[in-house]
């Protein structure tokens, strides 16, 4: 009884240590976005004067834009390709070692080796790069993240009431929205917003393929510019900003398709 | 209309080109250009050469290499001990609570990595909340000085990826079967020794998933020893970065980034291996507990 008494009281030491760990970083951070002197030493009361001067920042405001464009249409792209992927796999039943070593190469290679590849290769093709390279390469790590997840979904996915939709006539197209897309919607919404957070929060393959100039700048290259020229209330701010965005598409993601990310 | 084969082929088809244009042909190319010369100018010169391969075990650069393995391996054994430790006390909790105890241990995986990395400069600068704390409990002296140390890097390390292994451990500890844990007990082993015998060998798939992890994200990174280290700190990601932006110098960070790839799937088939011998341990236990 004791010590069982003992071991539970151990787990929860271990469990508030490590969530204190893990929360108070965060916390302090936004703490301070809310500090009217701005000041990490010192609270001098509640303010968001350092929202309103984010609101006024022109270069902050254009990064934000160009994140959003990049996240949006690499979210789109790569939430058709990866479920297409995710059903011709699952579909085949068979496949080879090497197709799902490649589907899984994005998610394991390193950011920065993945960067410098598309960084030769656009500037070996002599493609001006911008906005649109940056596309091209969040592509290819939202694919493979949309696929898993979708994977994922169609594992218990009973493939019989497709031949059964075929048998009684309806066309492959109608059958994937009549009877597969229904059941893997979830699985692609909480896809696609794990995408989306995945590319608004990208930075080093970003960094190497936005090419020169300000104009392709997104906001986690402007964030990393911020913070190397040292600590700004403003920072603050936007850090808040950015982490509630992709908490809650997180957590969306998360209820659409319980347990699935976790895996 | 039955799915054959060829139609699920050209379902695979544009993924797969994207793959193949955007992943595997530049990846390739970095190969190739590892084995070429630089040029005068910094250009790229076509002529064949192992020189580049050569320079990353010239003992400066092979000390970079030593000197991110060591940090990685630090903030990796480190990791390991908190996430598991973490992982254990969540599988430990009440059933119901569990998915949410695990959501909320993996949330702050998914907000801005930037953002965490800079939330430490902010706790560890001069005049951080660590410095503030020190004076609240009545230390007068200097504020010690944390940024910018090895510490530091090790620290964002830790933070910023000690949520997957927790998600990596939690995995084969959920799974594991409290009656062998109990048979155990039962027949007289120590806590101790159920730990180490039973219940550890069990789960050791999770642990190296988790390690894996850690150290080959580490290894290759340049953003926290550019932040935390103040650039002090040189690792092989920040050699990389050096040579393609700065030092213009593409063959050679060609060949730095494939020995990188290198080592990581050293790792990975490690990982593969004790994966292996842990199925066949959890074959043996559960035979037993059959039996």
């Amino acid at each position: 009884m004791t010590q069982s008494f003992a071991r539970s009281l151990g787990m929860r030491t271990i469990l508030i240590l490590v969530f204190a760990f893990l929360y108070i970083p965060i916390a302090v951070l936004v703490a301070l976005s809310f500090n009217a002197g701005g000041l990490p030493t010192a609270w001098s009361g509640f303010s968001l004067k350092w929202y309103a001067s984010l609101a006024g920042n022109s270069a902050i405001l254009s990064a934000a834009l160009n994140t959003l464009i990049v996240a949006l249409v690499s979210t789109a792209i790569a939430t058709l390709l990866g479920t297409l992927l995710a059903i011709g796999i699952e579909m085949r039943r068979q496949y080879g070692k090497g197709l799902e070593a490649l589907i899984f190469a994005p998610m394991i290679i390193p950011d920065i080796v993945l960067a410098i590849a598309l960084l030769s290769f656009f500037s070996m093709l002599n493609v001006t790069m911008g906005l649109h390279t940056i596309i091209l390469a969040h592509v290819v790590f939202n694919l493979a993240f949309v696929c898993s997840v979708v994977r994922a979904r169609l594992k218990s996915f009973d493939w019989s009431i497709v031949e059964a939709s075929a048998d009684l006539g309806a066309s492959a197209l109608t059958t994937f929205r009549r009877v597969t897309l229904p059941v893997i919607a979830p699985a692609v919404i909480a896809g696609a917003l794990l995408a989306f957070t995945l590319s608004v929060d990208e930075f080093i393959i970003a960094f190497f393929t936005a090419g020169a100039g300000r104009a392709s700048t997104t906001l986690p290259m402007q964030i990393y510019a911020m913070i190397r020229f040292g600590i700004t209330p403003e920072i603050n701010a936007l850090a808040t900003i950015v982490m509630a965005v992709s908490i809650t598409a997180l957590t969306l993601s998360q209820r659409l398709n319980r347990g699935v990310i976790g895996q | 209309m039955k799915y054959t084969p060829s139609r699920s082929s050209l379902l695979l088809a544009p993924a797969l080109a994207w793959l193949t244009a955007l992943m595997v042909v530049p990846c390739a190319l970095v190969l190739a250009l590892a084995f070429f010369r630089r040029g005068t100018y910094g250009g790229i010169e076509y002529t064949f050469t192992l020189e580049n391969f050569g320079l990353v075990f010239d003992p400066l650069y092979a000390g970079i290499f030593l000197n991110s393995a060591r940090i990685a391996g630090t903030a990796t054994l480190i990791a390991v001990i908190i996430g598991y430790a973490a992982a254990y006390a969540i599988a430990a909790a009440p059933r119901r609570l569990q998915p949410v105890l695990l959501f909320f241990a993996v949330l702050p995986f998914w907000s801005n990595y930037l953002i965490r990395t800079y939330a430490w400069i902010v706790l560890l600068n001069r005049e951080g909340l660590v410095t503030q704390l020190l004076r609240w409990f009545g230390y007068t002296g200097e504020p010690p000085s944390m940024l910018y140390t090895e510490g530091a890097v090790i620290a964002g390390l830790v933070y910023n990826y000690l949520p997957f292994v927790i998600l990596a451990c939690y995995a084969p500890l959920s799974r594991l079967n409290p009656e062998l844990a109990e048979a155990s007990r039962d027949l007289g082993a120590s806590a101790v020794t159920t730990f180490r015998r039973v219940i550890l060998p069990l789960t050791v798939p999770g642990i190296a998933a988790g390690a894996v992890f850690v150290f080959v994200l580490s290894i290759g990174n340049f953003v926290t020893p550019a932040l935390l280290g103040g650039g002090r700190f040189q690792m092989i990601g920040n050699l990389v970065y050096d040579q393609f932006l700065t030092a213009n110098d593409w063959p050679f960070g060609a060949a730095l980034a494939m020995a990188l790839i290198a080592i990581m799937l050293l790792v990975l088939m490690a990982q593969a291996l004790l994966a292996d011998r842990a199925a066949g341990r959890a074959a043996e236990a559960g035979g037993d507990a059959d039996g």
